[in-house]
């Protein structure tokens, strides 16, 4: 087994320099007084209402996603990395998806094979020869990163379609502020709070010709059940834009129009937090209530911005990432700056011969499944769960990538023992507006609680933690 | 903003106030079954309850007897009555997490608070002790609410949607008490005045927190009509019906001027207002204190109608 690389302490159990202040901290601060701040910090959660829904679940409609005081750490240095490489693959990711809905010189290049992007169900032929606003497709993105030493980070996958979270990363640093004031004066740390000022400016740049030059933009939910809802209002809140569902939006002439108190008001651009396939009834599934009939119409006579566009699931797909490396080369010109995690493509045969010959030190994983759902740990799995994926493998292996399980660095954590190691991830937000890429230092730090595991997800029992990026 | 934004603030609003109301209601009826018989007369005080509450229909169909326990259970925690006081706060929150963007935290706090609290009664109380201190809690959780919102809250279109949940909720429950015990109580207690009957004209105007205020104004015993002047017609008593129409008159303008434009509704709530203003209480009696009552809560709920109509679609 590969050492684990921990971000505070190092391989020689010298402390790294990020986490100076933090461990000496830790040493002085007694364990009470940590456990009454995260017993503080739980109950200020559930008064401020930050839950989640877990679907299926039906005892436990609203949960907290449990929330671990000691902060995640990197430098200036490490950030700068990261953000330099974040912005590179979100530009790739942005021409990807305009070449594939457009003149497909990739495919005619022969660097993705045609049937990856045509056969995949979130391809949208309705966005074929269709101009979106700036050329931008993805406004948002969440890009989940892990790290594995000092100096690797791995892009682990891109979310290009409505990514969550970013709700946390923003109430998280506010918590930590109000319960830990002695600690951040120790600390420069980059500020967050300024992300719903640069997610609206990014809104409002890439408005339609025909807007107004004030555009009116609008956050669309499918409403209070979903589980991502708290966040929903959290954003819609802090942008100061009308947070409507599908029913209070309709189309009139191709253009958009929300119902007020006053009449229709015309609007310009959705930042849409909900998926394609309920977007617009008319469009895509017809039994789909949270939509708004004809929203595609007007989006395709130009005079309405979706954020993200239609039909982005196809650069944010697990069977495509593996070729992430090569689209940024093909666009770019340039070498990509974050790596990606070696992945085998069971939908090549020596791919899957040699997954299926090792699949107990590998992770599978299903290309459109996400949230951790559909996931085989080859090194924790019994020998039926393996038997089972060996069979779904064999049946549909287009399906399924295969990773090795890499040895995920670990961060200190409150857990009962006291503070102890455990894995993380991170997912920063990149937002690409007409003017530029901005990215707010930090991100949403998910942290597996349960000793030794890899699993981060919230619906699988994962915690947050609060990111710092420190000016030194 | 947005129609359905409105319409969630108007109920959260109403909700609100329709907790608090039969958390009075209850209290009131609570006291009166602590007096000797003689006091009261034979009247079951719990089916009076579920009267003024205005849901003596669906009670029926779920109980045969009103008696304490039933009656506690159906306006207070009971999950088929869609106005027990569990519903409403559930209501309330489920209204208010569906506008959060149009409330203050220091609203979204006390009602997500109160929300929260509610859970720790469980499915009702274990004792008496423990039922009056709910009661109170309720009353002290709306106050709160309604508190923070007059406090916090933008002098916008926001508040005065949710204003006109408060007083259209307001004026429809005195006229229930109104109309429910001058119904029960007067054509048996002809000798109105007498010192036995005191105890339940008293606890009208305790149940709408009026004790003090009749004697600040009247000055008087307990009478009847003064009871009835004081809940229909006194403009500066905050719970009578001229009040409630003077506020819902007041916020519908704010709004018409803001929009630069009147409606139905604007002129509804001045027909109802100016019909307040010109009542003199030796009429109402004469043309018979039920029907005017009745009257007034159609035009009440033709209003609401009005306003969604107007508004919140």
């Amino acid at each position: 087994m590969t050492v684990v690389f921990d971000e505070m302490t190092g391989a020689d159990g010298s402390v790294r320099p990020p986490y100076g202040e933090l461990s000496r901290w830790l040493a002085e601060v007694p364990p009470e007084v940590l456990d009454h701040r995260r017993r503080e910090a739980e109950l200020i959660f559930q008064r401020i209402g930050i839950t989640f829904a877990v679907y299926g679940e039906a005892d436990s409609q609203e949960r907290l996603i449990p929330f671990d005081v000691v902060p995640r750490i990197l430098a200036a240095s490490e950030w700068e990395i990261l953000s330099r490489g974040l912005e590179q693959r979100v530009k790739a990711i942005n021409a990807y998806i305009g070449d594939i809905y457009g003149r497909r010189e990739i495919l005619k290049a022969g660097v993705i094979p045609e049937d990856l992007v045509f056969q995949n169900p979130v391809f949208r032929p309705e966005m074929n020869g269709q101009k979106v606003p700036h050329d931008i497709y993805v406004h948002i993105a969440g890009i989940d990163i892990v790290r594995t030493d000092a100096s690797t980070f791995y892009v682990l996958e891109d979310n290009a379609r409505t990514p969550s979270g970013v709700s946390y990363m923003l109430e998280n640093r506010e918590i930590m502020l109000r319960l830990f004031p002695e600690l951040f004066s120790r600390h420069r740390v980059a500020p967050v709070e300024n992300y719903t000022n640069e997610l609206l400016a990014t809104l409002k740049s890439v408005a339609p010709a025909t807007a107004s030059s004030d555009p009116t933009v609008v956050l669309l939910t499918p409403g209070i059940y979903n589980s991502a809802y708290y966040e929903h209002s959290f954003l819609a809140d802090k942008l100061g834009v009308e947070l409507v569902e599908g029913r209070d939006l309709f189309v009139k002439d191709e253009t958009v129009y929300m119902r007020t108190t006053q009449g229709p008001h015309r609007v310009d651009v959705i930042y849409r937090r909900i998926d394609d396939d309920f977007l617009d009834p008319l469009a895509f599934r017809p039994d789909s209530a949270l939509g708004v009939p004809g929203v595609m119409s007007a989006y395709q006579a130009g005079n309405v911005t979706l954020a993200n566009a239609v039909g982005t699931g196809i650069a944010d797909d697990k069977a495509v990432y593996s070729y992430m490396p090569a689209i940024v080369k093909f666009y770019l010109g340039e070498e990509p700056l974050l790596n990606n995690v070696p992945t085998w493509r069971c939908r090549e045969e020596e791919h899957l011969r040699y997954v299926l010959d090792h699949i107990e030190e590998l992770v599978v994983k299903e290309v459109h499944g996400s949230g951790g759902y559909g996931m085989l740990i080859g090194p924790k799995a019994d020998k039926s769960q393996i038997d089972t994926f060996r069979a779904k493998l064999k049946a549909a292996p287009k399906n399924f990538i295969a990773q090795p399980t890499l040895a995920l660095s670990t961060v200190p954590t409150c857990v009962e023992e006291g503070i102890a190691p455990r894995h993380v991830d991170l997912r920063p937000f990149v937002l690409v507006g007409r003017d530029r890429v901005r990215i707010v230092p930090g991100g949403l730090t998910r942290v597996a609680l349960q000793k030794g595991s890899l699993v981060v997800n919230s619906s699988q029992g994962g915690g947050t933690k609060d990111t710092w990026v420190l000016d030194t | 903003m947005l129609s359905r934004t409105a319409d969630n603030l108007y109920w959260l609003a109403r909700y609100v106030e329709r907790a608090e109301y039969l958390a009075r209601i209850l209290e009131v009826t609570q006291r009166l079954t602590t007096l000797p018989l003689s006091y009261v007369g034979t009247s079951n005080e719990w089916e009076s309850a579920v009267a003024t509450a205005g849901c003596a229909g669906a009670f029926s169909a779920h109980y045969a007897e009103a008696n304490e326990e039933t009656v506690t259970e159906f306006l207070c925690f009971s999950t088929a009555n869609p106005s027990s006081i569990r519903n409403c706060f559930e209501l309330a929150r489920t209204n208010a997490r569906a506008v959060r963007t149009a409330l203050t935290m220091e609203m979204w706090d006390a009602i997500n608070g109160t929300w929260l609290q509610l859970k720790r009664f469980g499915n009702g109380p274990t004792s008496r002790e423990e039922f009056m201190r709910f009661l109170r809690w309720v009353q002290e959780s709306s106050l709160r609410f309604d508190g923070r919102a007059y406090r916090t809250m933008l002098r916008n279109d926001a508040y005065w949607f949710s204003r006109l949940g408060l007083y259209q909720e307001r004026a429809d429950n005195t006229a229930r008490i109104l109309d429910v015990k001058f119904h029960l109580l007067l054509p048996t207690n002809e000798r109105v005045g007498g010192p036995l009957d005191y105890f339940q004209w008293a606890a009208i105007l305790r149940s709408v927190s009026a004790l003090t205020a009749y004697h600040w104004v009247y000055k008087e015993s307990v009478k009847p009509w003064l009871i009835a002047d004081l809940l229909i017609l006194k403009d500066e008593m905050p719970r009578s019906l001229s009040s409630c129409y003077s506020n819902l008159v007041h916020n519908l303008d704010n709004i018409a001027q803001a929009y630069g434009r009147q409606g139905p509704a604007q002129r509804q709530a001045r027909g109802i207002r100016t019909r307040l203003q010109n009542s003199r209480m030796e009429d109402i009696f004469q043309q018979g204190l039920h029907e005017f009552i009745e009257e007034f809560i159609s035009s009440n709920n033709k209003l609401g109608s009005a306003i969604t109509e107007q508004y919140l679609m």
